[in-house]
């Protein structure tokens, strides 16, 4: 028996032939018939240099630079920038300007995670699913589009501040939007939660336990549906947060166990889409008056960042967890250093114990999971006594369906 | 749009990402939800470029990339059509000084329509498609 236990480990490499997302991955699968024995990944294949662009940048450029780091949390990262930058120059940003990034951060996020869900359930190959979450979604793209311009990659955000007002003639439309949200969060949950299928392919797959959470560090929903309670938002709160009445979201809000598994990373991400609807209702109830930047001239702010020196770390907490900006100026234009953290990059080391032991058609769900910033399980190659065939995303995405039948009919 | 005898068949379109932000990809996924709808036209994304009529590029096509754009190209069978979607796959965009570029998409790959934006509005992207259309019912035709 032990020859053929030998013979029938086989290597499946995953990626990273789409690796268009912000950190493109490659994994080495070691699989045994249908399970996972061991995972290995290697993150950062397509690099777009863009921390060497920032270098020859001035702040005010590279604000803009950094809501093209991630198309989906674009103002997580101008809001860690602008912070580092503000920190380093001693700039207190307006009131306001604060309130319309705690505003435009809480939209994103409800953005994100229902295109997250929407996401799995395709993965589950739940397609209506995905097209209801995708539908629901364009409530909040609209409202994204009435306060910024933009549907994505906003441009907001500036150092200082931000570059435009909520006028009053505006309220009522983003009102008409929370509304929206919270007449469906019912439906939603019920959708989400109560679906025997979901239930099914998501209780105890992928599981990661809380001490596991706490070794890797992993940050945002995937840590605190492990039962971590952190959330930058309440433990070093920025902007308007430290006003506003937030808890983090576990998942025994709603059940009576916590169990780290993919269910759980479904419930907090659906119970923050709730959590979100409440800031931004606190925020539009307090908004105060006022300025809403530092400095409306550039040329001003231009002559500032020359005389700016020092280092400081900015952050806050994305849709997917923790991100940070490490910045140093040194009286000139543009950095001298500039580091950037995303929260994903914390969150992928989790993938091979969470993988450990789970079956190929599981892959999707578990890979989905964590909410990656990228789409890796584009084509797996499967090595079979030498002789390679290509798994494509298509071929995994039916392993996953299938799987789903299987278990509905069985 | 109206259909000819010359296109007598679905659209399907094969989106490969050659390193954009994402910002582009989410709104051609938000392009085929229900909001837009080509699927009434039977206008589709595929998982393999040998089954697309057109090919949706975005991204500044990093070094690495370069090669994996050429292969996708020749696997895509003729005639086929190559849209640039989003303005970094036009000139590079914000990307345009970085050293590790190979692109734009048009020093790769020849392309035959270029949607403009940073991401395109998903009705700008389904614009490009029905141009893409019409390029293509020409190809087909001056090939039959
Ligand atoms: S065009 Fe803009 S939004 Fe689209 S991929 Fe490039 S940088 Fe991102």
């Amino acid at each position: 028996m032990s020859d053929t236990k030998k013979d029938s480990t086989y290597t499946v490499p995953i990626g990273p032939i789409h690796p268009a997302l912000k950190e493109p991955v490659m994994f080495t699968f070691q699989i045994n018939g249908e399970v996972v024995e061991s995972v290995d990944f290697s993150p950062g294949q397509t690099h777009r240099g863009i921390e060497w662009m920032g270098m020859r940048r001035n702040p005010a450029q590279i604000v803009h630079l950094t809501d093209r780091i991630c198309g989906i949390c674009g103002v997580t990262h101008s809001i860690c920038f602008a912070r580092a930058v503000e920190q380093i120059m001693d700039i207190q940003v307006p009131e306001r300007g604060d309130y319309i990034r705690t505003i435009v951060a809480e939209l994103e996020r409800i953005q994100s995670h229902l295109l997250w869900a929407g996401v799995a359930a395709h993965e589950l190959g739940f397609d209506s699913l995905f097209h209801l979450a995708w539908r629901v979604r364009e409530e909040s793209m609209d409202v994204i589009e009435l306060i910024t311009g933009n549907r994505v990659n906003y441009g907001i955000v500036q150092v200082g501040g931000v570059r435009r007002d909520i006028v009053e003639e505006q309220f009522p439309r983003i009102q008409q939007c929370l509304t929206y949200y919270r007449d469906l969060a019912d439906k939603l949950l019920h959708l989400f939660l109560h679906d025997r299928t979901i239930m099914m392919r998501c209780r105890d797959t992928g599981v990661l336990s809380y001490e596991d959470a706490l070794h890797l560090c992993v940050v945002g929903p995937t840590a605190r549906a492990s039962g971590v309670r952190k959330d930058v938002r309440v433990d070093y709160p920025y902007c308007a947060y430290g006003d506003l009445s937030i808890d983090p979201v576990l998942p025994d809000q709603l059940l009576d166990e916590i169990r780290g598994d993919v269910y759980d990373r479904i419930v907090v991400r659906v119970l923050e889409v709730v959590q979100s609807v409440d800031i931004i209702q606190q925020c539009l109830d307090n908004m105060p008056p006022g300025e809403i930047t530092w400095e409306q001239k550039i040329a001003k702010l231009l002559l500032a960042f020359k005389k700016a020196k020092g280092e400081a770390v900015g952050r806050h907490e994305a849709p997917r967890g923790e991100a940070l900006h490490y910045v140093k100026m040194t009286g000139r234009e543009s950095p001298y250093a500039w580091k950037v953290k995303a929260s994903s990059y914390s969150n992928l080391i989790s993938w091979p114990v969470m993988l450990k032991g789970e079956q190929i058609a599981d892959i999707p769900i578990i890979v989905a999971s964590i909410d990656p910033c990228l789409s890796c399980t584009d084509r797996v190659a499967i090595v079979r006594d030498g002789e390679r065939s290509i798994l494509s995303k298509e071929e995994l995405h039916r392993l996953s369906v299938e799987k789903t039948r299987r278990l509905q009919h069985g | 749009m109206k259909p000819t005898p010359a296109l007598n068949r679905s659209l399907w379109v094969f989106h490969l990402n050659t390193g954009s932000c994402n910002g582009c990809e989410i709104e051609i996924v938000a392009a085929i939800t229900p909001r837009y709808d080509p699927e009434r036209f039977g206008i589709k994304l595929v998982g393999s470029p040998r089954h697309a009529d057109v090919l949706m590029v975005t991204g500044p096509v990093p070094k690495k990339m370069k090669e994996r754009v050429l292969r996708v190209y020749a696997q895509t069978p003729d005639p086929k059509v190559v849209i640039c979607c989003g303005t970094c796959g036009e000139s590079g965009g914000v990307y345009y000084d970085s050293y590790n570029l190979d692109g734009p998409i048009d020093d790769v790959i020849p392309v035959d329509v270029y949607i403009s934006g940073c991401p395109p509005r998903p009705e700008a992207i389904l614009h490009g498609v029905v141009k893409a259309i019409e390029k293509l019912e020409r190809l087909e035709r001056g090939a039959a």
